[in-house]
């Protein structure tokens, strides 16, 4: 039998404003423990909660970049629980009336635009962080991001494969960096990713037994563990097995999800509105003028560099799939007047190196600017293309400008006639058995000669001269 | 009868309250004529009137996004029952 698979994606993206959402704490990552904390956070008694508009700002701004409707009335819930992390015994969040809802992202799946649908945004407090030492019975609570807001983006279970899953949360953490609402570090904990999987014979219309996975700790790991779990949920109905509703946990090193065991009523949350935050209205003029302010969103964005730059689909989808990578090469288009040739050292040099050490754009020592006048010394003459590479490797490695290298490594490309003609001399007086194979008409032997003068000159000749030359001295 | 006793069991376990097996009965029924007591509410045509979401008619209360200053981390910890250096120590809890 053939199964089709059901996902369905919450995130939680921690906004970047000043401080928390209910109270005036720095939202500054780190920080001693506990050092971030007042009574409103700690949940003294006797406080009262005030909303951070900024939040509700960005929240909207989100919620807006998202294709959702604004909520013209909002208001915050209690979810009740009882955890070490969170102080209060409840969480202030949305219940039925969020900021934002039904929105959608695209996605590009195997060639095609998807839309996946994007049910619910609402603002929320984040917990705190509990630590756990190996061995010890006891376990340590940091209250500092008690309160930091946090956004629960929440998809329609559109997804359908663990590809997809992962094209949508790469399209997600896009468009939230380029409204700046986030950072997006999933190792800081900025961003968080729970997801919800069943699977179904293909063609049926009712959904399957969902289970949800925790503990996913990278886009990687989602991946990961909803390729695993489509198989194990598959090989259990195949066996003739019936599949329980539950929470699973992924482990990483063993690359396998292990079933929790699930509180009853552990999805009791007795959520009722929280009477000490007023309900607000948001007002269209401001809805509006945040919608206006919208910078260009990724997909716009790509669209343009096809349009204006006739760069192909696919390398502007690269180049737009980060905002500091974008802006990398706009700065560096406006200082040189090849958009493709631009595209071409971002794509292949630039990004293989950032690979290869492990970087992201906003950690390179290179400047666009140098790059741009890598390409005109290019251009001019003075440095060959395959110099050049050198020269990029340098400066990314140093973030010293390219005049700068090409002096310090004696790198000028020998483009005087005389010079590369007493070298060539040199080159054929050593190779004779060439020189007699080319003479005999092997046009290969040409390769190995002008191969020799480029080691002779350390890779420094004009490649175009020493061609012509070689031709001409050979007859 | 609306609520049974399992519910009653139900709701203190959520709200971690150990009640007595008198206790229960005892609630069992006064949270009935509470509710019993609200179902006269019920008799009120409600069809075009709004869900309230809050009693006090004020909304939109924002603050400017500003930090202001926590407290030191001797104050945070004073009530704590138990600590370890900078944190907070509770017994061990991890989800199963």
């Amino acid at each position: 039998m053939n199964f089709e698979t059901v996902i369905g994606l919450e995130v939680h993206v921690e906004l970047f404003t000043k401080s928390k959402v209910f109270c005036g704490c720095s939202t500054e990552f780190g920080g001693e423990p506990n050092t971030h904390c007042c009574p409103v956070c700690l949940g003294m008694p006797g406080v009262l909660p005030v909303t951070n508009k900024k939040a509700v700002e960005y929240a909207i701004k989100a919620g807006l970049a998202l294709n959702c409707e604004i909520a013209s009335y909002s208001k915050f819930d209690r979810k009740n629980y009882f955890y070490p992390d969170l102080p209060k015994a409840y969480q202030i969040s949305q219940y039925d009336l969020p900021i934002a809802k039904n929105g959608y992202i695209e996605i590009e799946a195997g060639g095609k635009t998807r839309r996946i649908g994007i049910t619910r945004v609402h603002l929320e407090e984040d917990a705190g962080k509990l630590i756990h030492e190996e061995g010890k019975s006891n376990s340590l609570v940091d209250l500092n991001r008690t309160g930091v807001p946090l956004i629960e983006i929440v998809s329609e279970p559109d997804i359908r494969s663990p590809e997809e899953a992962w094209l949508y949360l790469n399209k997600l953490k896009s468009i939230l960096q380029y409204i700046e609402v986030s950072d997006c570090k999933m190792e800081e904990g900025s961003l968080r990713c729970d997801v919800n999987i069943s699977i179904r014979p293909e063609g049926s219309d009712i959904f399957g037994t969902k289970v949800e996975i925790k503990n996913l700790g990278s886009f990687k790991a989602v991946r990961r563990s909803l390729e695993y779990e489509e198989r194990r949920q598959r090989e259990v109905i195949e066996d003739g097995g019936e599949l329980v509703q539950e929470t699973r946990r992924w482990d990483e090193t063993k690359g396998i999800t292990i079933s929790m065991r699930s509180k009853e009523q552990a999805h009791d949350y007795r959520y009722f509105p929280d009477p000490d935050l007023m309900p607000m209205v948001l007002d269209r003029d401001w809805v509006c003028e945040i919608k206006a302010n919208l910078p260009e969103l990724p997909d716009a964005r790509k669209e343009r560099y096809v349009k204006e730059f006739g760069l192909p689909a696919y390398d502007a989808g690269v180049l737009t799939s980060s905002k500091a990578l974008s802006n990398f090469y706009e700065e560096c288009i406006s200082h040189y007047h090849d958009p493709k040739a631009v595209s071409n050292w971002v794509m292949v040099e630039m990004m293989g190196l950032m690979n290869e050490k492990g970087l992201e754009v906003e950690q390179i020592k290179l400047k666009p600017q140098q790059l741009a006048e890598m390409l005109r010394i290019m251009d001019k003459g003075v440095i060959s293309g395959k110099i050049a590479k050198e020269v990029f490797r340098d400066m990314f490695e140093t973030g010293k400008d390219p005049e700068v290298i090409v002096k310090e490594k004696g790198l000028v490309q020998i483009s005087d006639e005389n010079e590369l003609e007493k070298i060539a001399q040199k080159v054929i007086d050593q190779n004779p058995k060439s020189v007699q194979d080319y003479k005999n008409g092997k046009e290969k032997a040409l390769g190995f000669l002008v191969g020799q003068m480029m080691k002779e000159t350390r890779g420094k000749a004009n490649p175009q001269m020493v061609n012509e030359i070689l031709k001409k001295m050979l007859g | 009868m609306k609520i049974a006793k399992q519910t009653v069991d139900h709701v203190a376990n959520l709200a971690r309250l150990y009640l007595s097996e008198e206790e229960k009965a005892e609630m069992t029924e006064k949270l009935n004529s509470i509710l019993d007591y609200m179902e006269k509410l019920n008799e009120l045509d409600t069809t075009n009137v709004e869900p309230t979401a809050h009693v006090i008619p004020i909304k939109n209360v924002f603050r400017q996004d500003e930090v202001r200053e926590s407290l030191s981390l001797e104050e945070t910890l004073k009530n704590a029952p138990d600590r370890d250096g900078s944190f907070f120590r509770v017994p061990r809890v991890i989800e199963e």
